[in-house]
């Protein structure tokens, strides 16, 4: 009698069971709990900036002062070539990219560690947090592309001196680069998280790993400034998949010289999907019990 | 109204004790590698029954054992048990924080929890703010929330404050408008635990009001743990009883709550009727001990209006000495409530008793006790010596339960006082005085 009541299902009837398929996602659920996604967005947005006299344009400042500092450091005192960029735009430029690709990667590692005090009263489609954290750092690295547009324009008219600046057909590759980083950094962080609910190692990991990972990428040198006289180094840097990203993104608004490698960008696109295919079974194997662990 | 709404089937759980550190990379390699070769999971197997006070030998405990139960559409179901019994876990695997370790249930609606209020508010946020996110973290669409808006904030009386940080709100309002959100919920299931007890004497009224609308005439689907049998009893039509890992009891509320206050806690270490062993070289020696409520009999728990007795067997081997009798009772911290000694008012009534066997009765003061556990030592003595002669330390823990009163219902209990007698108000409407009065 029982068995044919649940015949009738409603739109909303499911099973608890101890697993989960590992490669599933619930799209129906998600897409009911899509105001929450926007409201979470919104709530990050809102609530980093209350109570702060300047608000927003903490945006802009953070960018506007390490792309100083790095100019000074890396171009002046260490003597790195950007080739014939100006060195503030290259940095400014790669550093936009860069901190993209790091905050989507913290905030998704730090999932079911930071969320457990939520997660462990309330039941809602886990994945919210780090896509709305995702959003939020897509809006962030809008504004601070806008910033990177503005001080571009300024060089390209008003600077004296002998630039190479130049707006390639590339710039279409732009939302690729885009979904590339997030797609990286969410699949990353999320085996990180999966990982870290048992053994906490892995956060102690992260905060060092990202600031080595800065100097294995070329964000603060160009490809072509690699010396050639140090065997496989070039080869080793193609291994990471930021670095076809970086080449590309300054390609698309630098003479840099280099030429577009399309090989190292399907390598990316390959590593990306490898990642958030590993990320998902991760997260389907934790989402269930981490709350026991963590 | 008999539609099947949630099918718990043999729902187990299993909980790792103690650290989790190097050891459990080792048995996860373990696990994989006995999953690879397709011997299932090794750990499965192992695991002893949930019972604090025992130590067992495994590293694994069922807080959950082959829980089968099924709920009706319009049911309001209280889950009754002593702590760790395994009722939050039970909420929990049905409200999908925590998955079960065995089994399956299936669920023919929308559930909504309830396991703490104010889940996912932000400090920096309004009131306002707070209140759409709150909604939606709860599973409402922001049209439903936007169109109960009003009513909420004016349920949790914060309007004038509905446009500051809750961060400066007090506690009491912070949970208010906690409360409001959850209380306009529209599941078809609704999962609450122990949020009731919130809030100040009107706001509870409100809540306790909001509960009974919601279950008796909206005719929601509710799971309800309490500690408090007296809010169970008012709500809930149903009761089920959860005692280490498993049900012993499921039924009609007022049935199961009677069940249950006479059985007490069956798997606890304290028994109603204790009996000692003859010892000759004793001088005298307490044989049997009884605690039992008057009219019903041996048992540990008691509702407020119980007259409880306590009924001593005891020995004198060896007459002549000047011997008294002391009971003690104690709360759950250890505090001595009072004691009580056989030479309090007149000399003890055991000097000079001849050889044999006898027995006191007395009736334990508990009138104004506050619903909770309370420990009885049983002692002899004599002034001659230092110390006791026979010692039953803490040999009965009975449990207070208050039932029936408006008070218990509302968890009137406030926390500082140290009893609860029940007092009562008498008003007198006095005469309006008029100016020649004067």
């Amino acid at each position: 009698m029982q068995i044919t009541n649940f015949m009738n299902k409603t739109s909303h009837s499911f099973e608890i069971s101890p697993k989960k398929h590992l490669l599933y996602i619930n799209f129906r659920e998600y897409w009911r709990y899509r105001d929450l996604l926007f409201l979470l967005v919104k709530r990050d947005f809102v609530a980093a900036y209350k109570q702060t006299v300047l608000g927003p344009l903490w945006f802009f400042i953070q960018p506007i002062i390490s792309s100083i500092i790095y100019s000074v450091v890396f171009n002046r005192v260490a003597k790195i070539s950007t080739n014939e960029v100006p060195p503030y735009l290259f940095y400014l430029g790669s550093l936009t990219m860069w901190s993209f690709f790091s905050a989507c990667f913290t905030s998704s590692s730090n999932l079911f560690t930071g969320g457990a005090a939520l997660f462990g009263k309330v039941y809602f489609p886990r994945l919210i947090v780090p896509l709305a954290a995702i959003i939020n750092n897509m809006i962030r690295f809008g504004m601070q592309f806008l910033l990177f547009i503005a001080t571009y324009l300024y060089y390209m008219y008003y600077s004296t001196s002998n630039v190479a600046l130049d707006i390639s057909i590339y710039i279409l590759l732009l939302p690729v680069l885009i979904i590339l980083v997030s797609g990286i950094g969410l699949g990353l962080g999320i085996i990180v998280s999966s990982l870290t609910t048992k053994y906490r190692d892995l956060t102690n990991l992260v905060g060092f790993g990202i600031q080595l990972l800065l100097y294995a990428s070329p964000v603060i040198y160009p490809v072509s400034q690699i010396p050639e006289d140090i065997p496989y180094l070039k080869e080793i840097l193609a291994l990471n998949p930021l670095t076809s990203i970086l080449e590309s993104f300054r390609l698309a608004f630098f003479e840099t010289g280099s030429t577009m490698h399309w090989g190292g960008l399907l390598y990316t696109f390959v590593f990306m999907v490898v990642v958030f295919i590993i990320g998902l079974i991760a997260f389907n194997r934790t989402e269930k019990n981490f709350i026991d662990t963590v | 109204m008999s539609e099947t709404i949630i099918e718990v089937e043999n729902i187990s759980k299993q909980y790792r004790i103690g650290n989790i550190g190097s050891g459990s990379l080792r048995n996860d390699l373990q696990r994989w590698w006995s999953m690879l070769r397709g011997k299932g999971d090794p750990f499965e197997k192992v695991g002893d029954e949930n019972n604090r006070t025992i130590t067992g030998g495994s590293e694994y405990v069922w807080a959950l054992k082959d829980i089968n139960f099924t709920v009706k559409r319009g049911e309001v179901v209280g889950i009754i048990g002593a702590n760790g019994a395994g009722k939050s876990t039970l909420l929990k695997i049905l409200a999908q924080i925590t998955g079960p370790s065995t089994g399956k249930i299936k669920v023919n609606g929308r559930i909504a929890s309830l396991l703490e209020v104010g889940t996912g508010f932000h400090p920096e946020l309004t009131g306002r703010e707070n209140v759409m996110l709150n909604g939606a973290i709860l599973g409402m669409s922001k049209q439903e929330i936007r169109s109960k808006f009003d009513e909420i904030v004016e349920f949790s009386g914060c309007q004038r404050y509905i446009d500051t940080p809750v961060k400066r709100y007090s506690s009491g309002m912070r949970v208010r408008l906690a409360f409001a959100i959850a209380a306009h919920l529209e599941p078809e299931i609704l999962i609450i635990d122990e949020v009731l007890a919130v809030g100040d004497k009107d706001f509870q009224q409100k809540a306790i009001g909001k509960m009974k609308d919601v279950t008796d005439n909206e005719g929601r689907t509710v799971l309800f743990v309490s500690h408090n049998m007296s809010s169970i009893k008012n709500l809930c039509t149903r009761g089920i009883v959860l005692e280490n890992g498993n049900i012993t009891l499921d039924g009609d509320v007022n049935e199961v709550i009677e069940k249950y206050l006479s059985l007490g806690s069956l798997s606890s270490k304290y028994q109603p009727v204790c009996t000692f062993p003859e010892d000759n070289n004793m001088e005298m020696q307490v044989r049997k001990l009884v605690l039992r409520d008057v009219e019903k009999g041996p048992r540990l728990m008691y509702s407020r209006q119980s007259q409880i007795q306590l009924d001593i067997e005891f020995d004198i081997n060896k007459p002549g000495r000047d011997y008294y009798a002391l009971v003690i009772v104690k709360d759950i911290s250890g505090n001595q409530i009072y004691n009580t000694a056989d030479d309090d008012t007149n000399q003890s009534q055991l000097v000079g008793l001849a050889q044999g066997k006898y027995q006191y009765s007395l009736n334990l003061y508990s009138a104004s006790f506050k619903p909770g556990h309370y420990f009885t030592t049983v002692s002899f003595t004599s002034r001659a010596i230092k110390g006791a002669i026979d010692k039953k330390e803490d040999v009965f823990m009975f449990d207070i339960v208050d039932v029936d009163s408006y008070r218990g219902m509302k968890n009137k209990y406030r926390p500082m006082a140290v009893i609860a007698p029940e007092i009562e108000w008498k008003l007198n409407k006095l005469p309006v005085k008029t100016q020649h009065d004067d």
